[in-house]
């Protein structure tokens, strides 16, 4: 039987939604057991969060000062030891678990499931691979632990549970290294909905012209309560910060509402947005790729369309 | 100091992949191939740490069939200064290709390893992180900045939250994301000097690596569709649309 062992990710004391998305992937293997381990230096607000999430039997948390910012020669040694007796490790495929977790792969000696979209048996996996224009079935050896990172966009979060999972402090005998240190981390803080757990999402490309341009996408999401993102030309161009970027090299995200506004939709944009609910593009070339996979497409200028479309919102 | 840059061969970016009908791979028969683009921005780095006097020699690695030689000719033609080609016909997954550096280290003791953070090919995004576990050294994943001095490196890394900035003290792994450089185009002067560098070539089981599938594909297939959307004419229609969805 399924044992599995979900690594949290968390930011200022909070758990990140990204770690009930891969608990979600875990439930979908049917498991005996599903435990999130919570590696921090102060775990209890974390742990509590992670403890409320549908589906998870066990909290495990290991409380160390070295644990308080998420290094991957840090934390992989100790993660590899607490994977013992576990038949999966998951982890989100975030900067995080992507950083974090083929390090813990390379310890156990197994390979690592890159961005699973879906569970077709506890060692058959669905992946997408060549920017999403393929989608592999690939199984892993049923005789060594699998890890894997859950493609975010792919799964729903587990939502919060009425009774709380148990929660255990345990320890591990790892030797950590001190070659690596954390500097700081420049955050480019919004009190708007994050990009990619967002359910609305505007996204501005070159078409919006400059930095100050930008302003009109931040006022439009705003009035419709979305997150903002930009194609990798905006960023390029130094419109916006890269954190913002949608596609192959960005954020992949799965938004109820896509609306790209004066972008092209290059196919390492289109990955990034290939999941979303409904896309809406508004672009003045007819011609533009994104209009292929747009569900609703408005030819125009975004200048003047834009304050229309706040208009009719009244 | 010396630099080792690995430098994948894959499907050039711009190539809209097809999958074959019968689900067994996806069409590279006669499709273009070339570097890596962030293997491009890891071999740029390299080459201008070697410009600034942080590095002597920056070698690029190339794993893969003896036709492999020309693609790291390239790389030689953009700077490198010499090239190592492991020969193999065999598929190679990101633990095979990290436990290939690892022997590739033990006898080239380099200072720093540059990869790209990820091949557009099988978008595992595995391989630097594999190295630096086995190597047990420090890893500076998805790198937009890179400073060496006093035998450590000052990384700034592309996360989720936004740039973190973290020390690795040398030797390390760093992997490039996409906005570290503007890799340099190759002058055909270049191009002529590169067929006089050498190239060292290495079977890979002389290296005592198996390049067993740790993971096995059994079926490729297209992505889903989405279908076929709708033109509205005007900001109007585009909010009743969505209104009517109850996206507004």
């Amino acid at each position: 039987m399924s044992k599995i062992l979900v690594i949290a990710e968390h930011l200022d004391g909070k758990l990140n939604p990204s770690t009930a998305r891969a608990v979600s992937a875990a439930v979908a293997i049917k498991p005996q057991a599903i435990d999130v381990l919570v590696l921090a230096d102060n775990v209890d607000a974390i742990a509590a969060d992670a403890a409320r999430i549908e589906g998870v039997s066990r909290v495990l948390t290991l409380a160390r000062a070295e644990n308080a910012h998420p290094l991957a020669a840090v934390l992989a040694p100790q993660i590899a030891k607490a994977a013992a007796g576990y038949s999966h490790v998951f982890a989100p495929s975030t900067t995080f678990g992507k950083d974090v977790l083929p390090r813990v792969a390379a310890l156990l000696g197994v390979a690592q499931v890159s961005d699973v979209m879906s569970v077709e048996g506890a060692h058959t996996f669905k992946r997408p691979i060549y920017a999403g224009n393929a989608i592999i079935t690939v199984e892993a050896d049923p005789n060594t632990t699998v890890v894997a990172t859950i493609r975010t966009a792919s799964w729903p979060a587990a939502s919060n549970g009425a009774g709380g999972a148990p929660v255990e402090a345990i320890s591990v005998d790892a030797a950590l290294p001190s070659h690596t240190r954390f500097v700081e981390l420049q955050s480019g803080k919004s009190d708007r909905p994050d990009l990619q757990s967002a359910s609305k999402v505007v996204s501005g490309g070159r078409g919006v012209g400059s930095k100050e341009n930008f302003e009109i996408i931040y006022k439009f999401a705003d009035k419709i309560g979305a997150a903002v993102g930009a194609s990798r030309a905006a960023v390029d161009a130094g419109y916006v910060p890269s954190d913002l970027q949608v596609g192959q090299t960005g954020k992949i995200i799965a938004p109820e509402l896509y609306m790209a506004i004066g972008i092209s939709g290059a196919i390492q944009h289109l990955t990034g947005i290939k999941d979303a609910g409904t896309i809406v593009a508004i672009n003045k070339d007819g011609e533009a790729p994104i209009f292929e996979i747009a569900d609703i497409g408005l030819v125009g200028d975004l200048f003047k369309i834009i304050p229309e479309l706040e208009q009719a919102l009244g | 100091m010396k630099i080792l840059v690995g430098y994948k061969r894959v499907v050039d970016y711009n190539v809209r992949i097809q999958v074959k009908p019968d689900g067994t791979g996806v069409v590279t028969d006669g499709v273009k191939l070339s570097a890596n683009p962030f293997d491009d921005i890891a071999l740029e780095e390299a080459l201008r740490l070697r410009e600034k006097g942080v590095a002597e020699e920056v070698v690029v690695v190339g794993i893969g069939p003896a036709d492999l030689t020309a693609h790291l000719r390239n790389g030689l033609a953009m700077g490198a200064n010499r090239a190592i080609h492991v020969v193999t016909t065999d598929a190679v997954q990101p633990l095979t290709a990290a436990r290939v550096f690892q022997k590739l280290i033990e006898k080239e003791q380099p200072g720093l390893v540059i990869l790209g953070k990820q091949a557009i090919d099988d978008d595992a995004n595995q391989t630097g992180q594999m190295l630096a576990a086995l190597w047990d050294r420090p890893q500076a994943t998805f790198a937009s900045k890179v400073e060496i001095a006093d035998g450590k490196a000052t990384v700034t890394r592309e996360v989720d939250a936004g740039l973190e900035v973290i020390e690795a003290e040398l030797p390390a792994v760093i992997t490039t994301d996409l906005r570290l450089n503007e890799p340099r185009f190759i002058k055909l002067p270049d191009i002529m000097k590169a067929k006089s560098k050498p190239i060292d070539t290495i079977e890979l089981g002389s290296l005592g690596v198996e390049a067993n599938d740790h993971l096995k594909t059994t079926h490729y297939a297209a992505p889903a569709k989405r279908s076929k959307g709708v033109m509205v004419k005007d900001a109007a229609e585009l909010v009743a649309a969505l209104k009517q969805k109850g996206l507004l």
